[in-house]
């Protein structure tokens, strides 16, 4: 029998107007419940009979996850503020340009309008062969369909590959690593704050999540420390359509520079595997070197050190290392401080 | 309840893709259940190696025997030690992310795995070239010895037979051990073809999706199979009265009363000591 696509299979739906409410719904209900912000990610899903949860938390009643406010020279940002309101939040241009940058790069105004920073940082991979409900590892089965020597992977991943070979879409994930940012999780049970870094998973560890979010569990504000406020920035989000797409590869860079000298930096690259990587090689290689050319040719090359294509995305090291280059020394994409 | 997960394939055919993860828990529940059974039972039951009486007269009679009788040789307890530790690797990595601790378990387990494999391929080899090699196995010849063993459980006093070199229960286990793991191996080593180590070109379609739903099942039905047999292993290796096996693993030993005490002369001979020549 043929799906009509566009009509909504049946589902339970709640809209709390609480924080609480919320979670007393997600631990009733646990991994039969589906949580959806903006609902971008989420109805794809849902139209396509792909996944099929019982139960939908729609978020978008919760004020207490909405907005953002200074804390302790820092910032803290519900999971549910819009994108928009994110990039064009005082705050956070000020401060915090990275973030400012990534959040306008997001699809398109519309999608940025409607869709959340939380919803942003926490959706699904793009990986197409996952998402037509194929049984792959992701979901489930024990192949990845992506990664066949006939596939069509030109997006999928370079590093960090572990039997699936999806990328994580995310263009604000890799800035709010750079910057250090703390994620903020409540559940029925208590609070943990885990950082950026650690808040996203490969498939080594988890291959069927994205992230360390476990049913029950909502990420309900990100907090950004005053570390890296007013540092030198650089965001660049390479896509096939300008106007409305995710990333091939983005990169997002925060750097101190005493002198001519980087003193302290971040770089983190996304869309190279199933999780944003901070290139920590590249930190340590990179720190005292004047930001030259030098310097960021060595980058470059140190960040594809362990890259492997497929069949179809070998453009993606030479793309990758380009990328990591300008974020050293500036030029092509977006420097703020 | 599911025993086994299904998936579709990408013309729509249902396929088999993975063991369910509730036979685990079952696996583990049998284990521990086994384990408090026959912990209960021995607490109950009457001690059941050869009368004292019988020992010290066997011992009279087999006093040119070596004090220290070797039961394992060096490289039968390296290979004992090299699987123990490569099959708790495998089974951590491979079911502690089912009960929740996540880490990046696919090398471990593949690593591990190949420790394993090399460690079965020395021992078939060595057990067949040097050691008795059907000493292990259980067959017809053993039933009179499992009728007194079932006499000796109920509480009577049987005089014999003994086991040979390995008691009937230890063979039994071998058994049991040796289908599970060899399936577990067999299978895994296939599976490595769809992962990626430096040993392979990646080969996802060297089998169809039957197949491979076959290897998979296999391989996690192998997998929780060994979760019960191992907890039963440890469980008798730590129990008082099977101390001396285990010690035997460590040392290489056992004395000669406890060759005496559990095992039948006529079925594991050993050479006794030469007379000391007179000058």
């Amino acid at each position: 029998m043929a799906v009509i696509h566009d009509v909504m299979p049946a589902f339970e739906l709640f809209q709390p107007a609480s924080i609480s409410d919320a979670l007393t719904l997600l631990d009733r209900y646990g991994s039969d419940a589906w949580v959806m912000a903006g609902g971008l990610d989420s109805f794809d899903w849902l139209k396509d009979r792909i996944k099929r949860p019982k139960v939908v938390v729609d978020l978008s009643q919760v004020q207490g996850l909405r907005g953002i406010k200074e804390q302790n020279g820092g910032l803290e940002i519900g999971a549910g503020t819009t994108l928009t309101e994110v990039a064009r939040h005082p705050l956070v241009r000020d401060k915090f340009g990275l973030l400012m940058e990534a959040a306008d790069l997001v699809a398109s105004p519309q999608i940025r309008n409607q869709g959340t920073i939380g919803g942003n940082v926490s959706q699904d991979t793009r990986c197409w062969y996952y998402r037509a409900g194929w049984t792959c590892y992701r979901a489930g089965g024990n192949i990845c369909y992506a990664d066949t020597p006939t596939a069509v992977n030109r997006e999928h991943a370079i590093l960090g590959a572990d039997r699936c070979v999806a990328v994580n879409p995310s263009d604000t994930a890799p800035a709010l690593v750079a910057l250090d940012a703390q994620m903020v999780i409540q559940s029925a049970s208590g609070e943990r704050v885990v950082s950026a870094e650690d808040y996203f998973i490969g498939p080594g560890t988890d291959i069927t999540r994205m992230t360390v979010l476990m049913p029950g569990e909502l990420l309900t504000a990100i907090r950004i420390p005053p570390t890296w406020a007013g540092a030198q920035f650089y965001f660049e989000k390479v896509r096939d359509r300008n106007v409305w797409d995710f990333p091939l590869l983005n990169v997002a860079s925060a750097a101190s520079v005493s002198g001519e000298n980087i003193e302290r930096i971040r770089v983190v690259i996304n869309a190279a595997a199933a999780r944003p990587l901070r290139l920590h090689a590249v930190e340590s290689a990179v720190v005292g070197k004047p930001r030259n050319e030098q310097t960021a040719e060595l980058a470059g090359q140190i960040a594809i050190q362990g890259a492997e294509p497929l069949r179809y995305n070998g453009y993606k090291i030479p793309l990758m290392r380009n990328l990591v280059k300008r974020a050293i020394r500036g030029g092509g994409g977006t420097w703020t401080s | 309840m599911d025993f086994v997960k299904w998936g579709l394939n990408p013309w729509g055919q249902s396929i088999l893709t993975h063991v369910s993860w509730t036979l685990f828990w079952a696996s583990l529940f049998a284990g521990v259940m086994f384990f408090l059974a026959h912990g209960s039972y021995m607490l109950l039951s009457a001690h059941r190696g050869r009368p004292g009486t019988e020992t010290d007269r066997l011992e009279a009679a087999h006093a040119n025997l070596p004090t220290r009788i070797e039961r394992h040789s060096l490289m039968a307890r390296l290979f004992h030690w090299v699987m123990a530790a490569s099959m708790f690797v495998l089974l951590f990595s491979a079911f502690l992310p089912v009960v929740g601790v996540k880490f990046a378990w696919v090398t471990w387990h593949w690593v591990a795995g190949l420790v394993l494999t090399g460690s079965i391929v020395f021992h078939i080899i060595h057990a067949s070239l040097w050691l008795d090699f059907w000493s292990i196995w259980v067959g017809p010849k053993d039933i009179p010895e499992f009728k007194a063993e079932m006499l000796r459980e109920l509480g009577q006093e049987v005089p014999g037979p003994k086991s040979g070199k390995y008691p009937l229960g230890n063979r039994l286990y071998h058994s049991a051990i040796v289908l599970a793991a060899l399936s577990a191996v067999t299978t895994g080593v296939l599976m490595m073809s769809r992962v990626r180590t430096p040993f392979f070109t990646r080969n996802p379609y060297l089998f169809g999706d039957g197949a491979w739903g076959l290897t998979y099942v296999t391989h996690g039905l192998a997998g929780v199979g060994l979760v019960g047999l191992v907890i039963a292993h440890v469980y008798f290796a730590v129990r008082p009265e099977k101390w001396w096996i285990t010690k035997s693993m460590l040392l290489g030993w056992i004395t000669r009363r406890q060759y005496l005490e559990h095992h039948e002369p006529e079925r594991w001979p050993v050479a006794a000591n030469r007379p000391t020549s007179r000058t």
